[in-house]
């Protein structure tokens, strides 16, 4: 780059007003052999056999250094007496009602219970926020005001607080029918209102994102705004916010555990609790958060299977 | 729809007789045609009344192939559309005959689009009225929805459904909108799709087809509705220049079918060879409307030459 490179053999550098084409500096000559190859280490990662080695190298360094972190704690060996009794967790799994336990293995089914039976009632609910909040209706007005402030207001409040709200406030006011449900219903009904607000903000940004172009191409057919809604926007919709929906069922079915709160509710968290102050041994919780995540993993790989498939097609719809 | 209103009649004497001639033959196919003979009988209020229910059903089936008689199929009077500050049409009028292709021609921003989507009621207008068939369908009388069932849209970007197969994308809307059984719609859309060479494809998601099968067959979902007027909105400015052929090959089919068409376009070549009268359009009103030999060799507004000339010298005519 040092003095003026001329631009090709014998041309003059171009001069028409200071707007010529810009230098182009340095002959290949000038970068020596090899001058654009990787560093050892470079090459190393970039192969295939390499990239394995590197991976499995440094996961074992991780996960070596957090063992004997845990293993060196000063009160490392209290902490595996008291969460990791292996006798303990036996015992917390398959539960003794004679000695006054549940079992916290039982109690995951009705965990599952609830976020199934949660998860049906969600998506339908959630969907009709959104469909008001969508609505341009001016007759739907105070509907849409409704919505609004429903999804504000259980955003907002944490969900132990909405469990506890309906679970001990419907009962106390001795209302027909409303106050006469078992603590499983207040649990499901308080998992439902808080997670269909989250879930309508779901479906929202899926419908918006279909483009508007193709609600245009549906009215200029002479579709009417229902039929459009439900034969063009919302199919294309639901398959935009699978991946997103079920990333919140994942967290709904470990919050299902919160329900315990209201106690009579014997699911997993509640039966570990119910064992860790008959016993003082918290191992049953330790089983209870492996349960839940024998639960929530394969979800989790399911999601990520299904955002790896849509890109792989969108990827194949773009060439 | 029968005739035109009392105004048109004076002012295109030719248009109006033969109407009056092929009255009864029209009746049948024309939108509305219970309300429409009382209207006619009552004398000129007819241009008020809207497209009648009967005009959604069986009656709107096979117009398209109706037997040629000319009448206004459209005419737009004084149209005004302005988005926030930005006036896109200032006072467009425009009269488009059946069996007439009329096409729009002008640089991107002068408001063919606009025109267009006002035509199908997927704008709102300010100001002016559209009349279809001797309805002015912008008046608030009128079920829009039941309108854009006559007209058939198609878009630059295609817009195909890309949720559902082709042969699904056409059946949609007369199964719908038209109450069309299953069975029926699909026959029809085969056939459709045969006489365009695409039958092979129905059982394929749009994302599968090459752009200027997607767009063939977005004409052929219009035409399924047997629409009276097709929009077509610049659909080949989208294609690789080899496919604008296939898709224009398909328009000048329907042209030669005597479909009434109102076409913006950036073809001149096609613009020539096909339009009854080219209209030029630039800022919102139109400069220059006439046949095509008159508009594209031998302009008379200097607009119209100049923007000729750009794209002459752009290597587009």
């Amino acid at each position: 780059m040092t003095g003026t490179p001329p631009l090709g053999p014998g041309d003059p550098p171009v001069a028409d007003g200071g707007v010529g084409l810009p230098e182009v500096g340095g002959a290949v000559d000038e970068l020596g052999a090899g001058a654009f190859s990787r560093s050892r280490r470079g090459r190393l990662l970039r192969s295939q056999r390499g990239a394995v080695v590197t991976s499995t190298a440094s996961t074992l360094v991780v996960l070596g250094a957090i063992v004997v972190a845990f293993l060196l704690a000063p009160g490392s060996r209290a902490v595996r007496a008291t969460y990791f009794n292996a006798h303990d967790m036996w015992r917390a799994f398959i539960g003794d009602p004679h000695e006054g336990f549940y079992s916290v293995g039982r109690g995951l089914v009705v965990n599952i219970e609830m976020f199934t039976i949660g998860e049906v009632l969600i998506l339908v609910l959630a969907l009709l926020v959104a469909l008001v909040r969508q609505s341009k209706s001016p007759v739907l007005f105070p509907l849409r005001m409704i919505a609004v402030a429903y999804v504000d207001f259980f955003r907002g409040v944490p969900l132990i607080l909405v469990i506890l709200a309906i679970g001990f406030g419907l009962p106390a006011l001795y209302l027909p029918v409303v106050s006469s449900q078992s603590a499983f219903v207040y649990g499901v009904l308080a998992l439902v209102l808080a997670y269909s607000a989250y879930v309508s903000e779901v479906y929202r940004a899926g419908l918006n994102s279909v483009p508007l172009s193709q609600i245009a191409s549906a009215r200029s057919l002479g579709l009417r705004p229902r039929t459009a809604m439900r034969h063009v926007v919302l199919p294309q919709a639901v398959r935009t916010i699978i991946p997103p929906l079920l990333n919140d069922f994942i967290s709904l079915q470990k919050d299902t555990a919160l329900v315990a709160v209201l106690g009579a509710v014997i699911e997993a968290n509640r039966a570990a609790e119910i064992y860790s102050s008959t016993v003082f041994n918290y191992s049953g919780y330790t089983v209870a958060a492996l349960l839940f995540l024998l639960l929530t993993i394969p979800l989790a790989r399911f999601t990520d299977h299904l955002i790896a498939r849509d890109r792989t097609r969108r990827l194949a719809g773009a060439t | 729809m029968i005739r035109p209103a009392a105004g048109t009649a004076a002012a295109r004497p030719a248009a109006a007789r033969t109407a009056a001639a092929a009255g009864t033959s029209q009746a049948e196919t024309a939108p509305g045609s219970a309300g429409s003979g009382a209207a006619a009988a009552a004398g000129t209020s007819q241009a008020e009344t809207a497209p009648g229910s009967a005009g959604s059903g069986a009656a709107a089936a096979g117009t398209s192939q109706a037997a040629p008689a000319a009448g206004t199929a459209l005419r737009i009077e004084g149209v005004r559309k302005a988005f926030g500050a930005n006036c896109v049409l200032k006072g467009v009028d425009l009269a488009v005959d059946t069996h007439q292709v009329i096409c729009l021609i002008g640089a991107s921003g002068s408001g063919k689009s606009t025109l267009l989507r006002c035509v199908d009621l997927l704008e709102a207008i300010d100001a002016g009225r559209v009349v279809f068939f001797g309805h002015d369908v912008t008046s608030p009388a009128v079920d829009e929805i039941l309108v854009r069932r006559q007209m058939g849209m198609v878009f630059q970007s295609f817009n195909l459904f890309p949720h559902l197969r082709v042969l699904r994308n056409i059946t949609l809307a007369p199964v719908k909108a038209l109450g069309m059984t299953a069975a029926d719609a699909e026959g029809e859309a085969m056939a459709l799709l045969a006489r365009f060479g695409l039958a092979d494809k129905a059982r394929d998601y749009p994302d599968r087809l090459s752009g200027g099968q997607q767009q063939r067959v977005a004409i052929i979902r219009a035409l399924a509705m047997h629409p009276k007027l097709m929009l077509l909105d610049e659909v080949t400015s989208a294609l690789d220049p080899e496919l604008v052929g296939e898709v224009l090959d398909v328009i000048r089919e329907l042209a030669a079918g005597g479909m009434t068409m109102l076409i913006a376009t950036h073809e001149m070549g096609f613009a020539r060879e096909t339009a009854t009268r080219v209209v030029f359009l630039e800022d919102g009103v139109i400069v220059e409307e006439g046949p095509p030999s008159q508009v594209l060799d031998a302009p008379q507004d200097e607009r119209t030459r100049r923007f000729l000339g750009r794209v002459l010298s752009a290597g587009r005519m």
